[in-house]
């Protein structure tokens, strides 16, 4: 076909580039369709009453609000220790200090969270992409 | 209490000596940063491109970007100053920007990377009625990016006045940082600025990294013997000798309301700062966008760790009395640069302060002319259509101009030393109170419809604004002595005695949002709900990066 097109009329600035060349004929390669373009071509419904996506819902809910509740409740422990119980948080631990430490650990608690997520998250991927894989045409 | 407290430099600051390595250090910044936007500029052409740095971000790099969009001047020099001068309570906000993350990683990223296109409101106007939802969403947008963008406007005229002062005034200090925000931006669009962040997020960690060094050095790097040296430190206070423990917390906040209104602003506003959230539009798919998630909390947990070092350092090895009169708490880290590293790594440091500075700008500047152009532009006023090719790009240019222009006139209105902290303060209330709860509400509630999303937003807006007003950071009588320019806006006693308004207007916000959702019923809004948990889910249908 690149022998037929017509040569690129496209501008250097302020073009919309992300668009196919102008005088190109044909479909779209999927890379370049938009999400407008895309969006008649797919019936949500049918997806989302898909056994597997409903089981792949369930999953990731199951995970992330428990997940967002601790790391919410842990969090805000440290503010309440800090605010209604000072005596508590100066007890000292050799140098440092009870408040510290806690301080301190929420950046280990946030990490540990991310890590765990990411690997969950790695494995909803793969349904998600069985899921579409069942719908493709 | 304010969340980001750029505290005014003290009055009585010496004049600085002209500090020409700093001052080549920033000419070398500059000029790196503008073969940046040259580049990119070439490549900035067409909507994807331009608004979205083509999606075509890896990982790794929107994890620097988001790192260097987010620790801003104000983090660096102001929580270091904070520490220095107030100890543990200011580490209490490190923590927070950390854990903000954790929002951002499991509630929102992945679900606006999939369903959106260029800015915040896309997510919401997604199944809701656009034009109204898109309006306000802007206003939003724009207020934030706006009240922060003049904050570090005003810290990096009194930083170059504070080390070059002599060379480069206020006035002229002001407009450069404006001058090439506005040429990243309006040239080189998201691509350059992207970039820019990058080289920020690497000198800040780099400069971070050396100076926790150095100070460890000075105590054999014996954390016990860093620790120690904590416990007992003195100050000053008229004729009075204070000796305080600055692990101890209480020494800035008195109220525990005060820890709770904070904490809340800190962990929910991330997740609504519109110029961190259009960051993951530059990223291929929801994957990526993950995966810089945990990049960016990677670096920044290290670098707010690191906030120990060079924060209690300071204290340690300064003392809070010398930081006090030699410029105040935002150059303490600077200060504490020259203690441990001699004059050129001072240059080093306030050369990478000046960089953050800009690199926050310049995302704040392409947040704001992006959802005028997108958002108010081209679908409030024109339905979604743009009328012209290459129009929303044309006007986004234009916004930045302008918004840039505004922030230099505003910023040098102001003047040096203006009591600026609580703009900051106030674009995370905003993004907690406002913004969070309808982003949250479009994704995950079904029943949730345009009314409550403009009744989410607005009383969110309003209440975060109005309550800051009335709150001790713009209403507190000040003595006779205080400097004119740095006097609170309003001599009255405060009417809201909480100094961040988190705890009143967030709750207000989400319910703001429920009882306007509950009072109508959107048909529409529902139906498309199966669509866009689909989309969120999948990722099916979402914005591809563009081939080269």
């Amino acid at each position: 076909m690149s022998s037929q097109t017509p040569r690129d009329f496209t501008p250097e600035s302020a073009a919309p580039t992300d668009i196919a060349p102008l005088g190109r004929t044909g479909s779209k390669p999927a890379h370049e369709m938009t999400a407008e373009e895309e969006r008649g071509s797919v019936d949500w419904d049918v997806i989302a009453a898909d056994a597997d996506f409903k089981k792949l819902l369930a999953a990731k809910i199951r995970f992330i609000l428990p997940m967002t509740i601790f790391f919410l409740v842990y969090y805000f422990t440290l503010p309440v220790l800090v605010g209604w119980f000072p005596d508590f948080m100066k007890t000292r631990v050799g140098n440092v200090n009870v408040a510290y430490l806690f301080a301190f650990s929420q950046f280990f608690m946030a990490w540990i969270v991310a890590g765990i997520y990411v690997s969950k998250a790695a494995g909803w991927d793969k349904d998600a992409a069985a899921v579409l894989a069942k719908f493709k045409k | 209490m304010n969340l980001f407290p750029l505290l005014p430099l003290a009055e009585a600051a010496p004049a600085a000596p002209v500090n020409y390595t700093a001052l080549f250090m920033f000419v070398g910044f500059v000029a790196a940063t503008l073969v940046i936007t040259y580049f990119s500029a070439r490549k900035a052409s067409g909507s994807n491109a331009y608004f979205a740095a083509g999606r075509r971000i890896t990982g790794w790099q929107n994890g620097l970007a988001v790192a260097g969009d987010y620790m801003s001047a104000a983090s660096f020099l102001g929580i270091a100053g904070m520490i220095a001068l107030s100890g543990y309570d200011g580490f209490l906000y490190s923590v927070g920007f950390l854990v903000a993350y954790l929002t951002v990683l499991l509630l929102v990223a992945e679900p606006l990377r999939n369903a959106g296109k260029y800015t915040m409101a896309d997510v919401l106007a997604y199944r809701l009625s656009p034009r109204p939802v898109r309006a306000i969403a802007s206003l939003s947008t724009i207020i934030v990016s706006t009240f922060y963008m003049i904050a570090q406007m005003v810290g990096a005229g009194d930083l170059v006045k504070a080390l070059i002062g002599s060379v480069i005034s206020y006035n002229e200090a002001v407009c450069i940082v404006g001058v090439l925000m506005i040429v990243y931006v309006v040239f080189g669009g998201m691509i350059a600025t992207t970039w820019v962040q990058i080289v920020k997020a690497i000198l800040l960690m780099s400069g971070s990294v050396f100076l926790s060094v150095l100070v460890m050095s000075k105590f054999h790097f014996s954390i016990s013997e860093f620790f120690g040296s904590l416990s007992h430190i003195t100050s000053h206070k008229g004729d009075a000798v204070i000796t305080s423990d600055f692990l101890t917390p209480g020494m800035k906040f008195k109220n525990p309301l005060d820890f709770i209104s904070l904490s809340l602003a800190l962990v929910f506003g991330t997740a609504g700062l519109p110029h961190i959230l259009i960051r993951f539009y530059t990223v291929p798919d929801a994957k990526t966008a993950r995966a810089s998630v945990v990049w960016a909390m990677v670096l920044i947990g290290v670098f707010y760790i690191m906030t120990t070092f060079f924060g209690f350092g300071a204290a340690s090895l300064l003392g809070p009395d010398f930081i006090g009169k030699n410029g105040g708490g935002n150059m303490a880290a600077p200060l504490l640069a020259r203690e441990v590293g001699g004059n050129l790594f001072f240059a080093f440091i306030s050369a990478v302060a000046f960089a953050t500075i800009l690199a926050v700008v310049a995302g704040l500047t392409i947040s704001a002319s992006s959802s005028f152009a997108h958002d108010f532009f081209t679908n409030v006023i024109h339905h979604g259509k743009e009328q012209k090719p290459g129009e929303e790009v044309r006007v986004a240019r234009i916004t930045a101009f302008v918004v840039g222009a505004i922030s230099i006139v505003l910023a040098i209105g102001l003047g040096p030393n203006a009591n600026v902290a609580f703009l900051v303060g106030l674009a995370f209330a905003v993004a907690a109170s406002a913004n969070l709860p309808v982003i949250l509400f479009s994704i995950f509630w079904k029943r949730f419809n345009t009314a409550g999303a403009v009744s989410g937003l607005a009383v969110g807006l309003i209440s975060s604004i109005g309550l800051i007003i009335i709150s001790p950071t713009i209403m507190t009588i000040d003595a006779a002595t205080v400097a004119p320019a740095a006097r609170h806006l309003i001599q009255h006693a405060p009417l809201f005695t909480l100094t961040n308004p988190g705890i009143i207007s967030i709750p207000l916000g989400f319910l703001a949002a429920i009882i306007g959702t509950l009072c109508s019923r959107e048909p529409s809004a529902e139906e498309k709900f199966t669509e866009l948990t689909v989309r969120a889910n999948t990722g099916l249908g979402s914005e591809k990066a563009t081939a080269h």
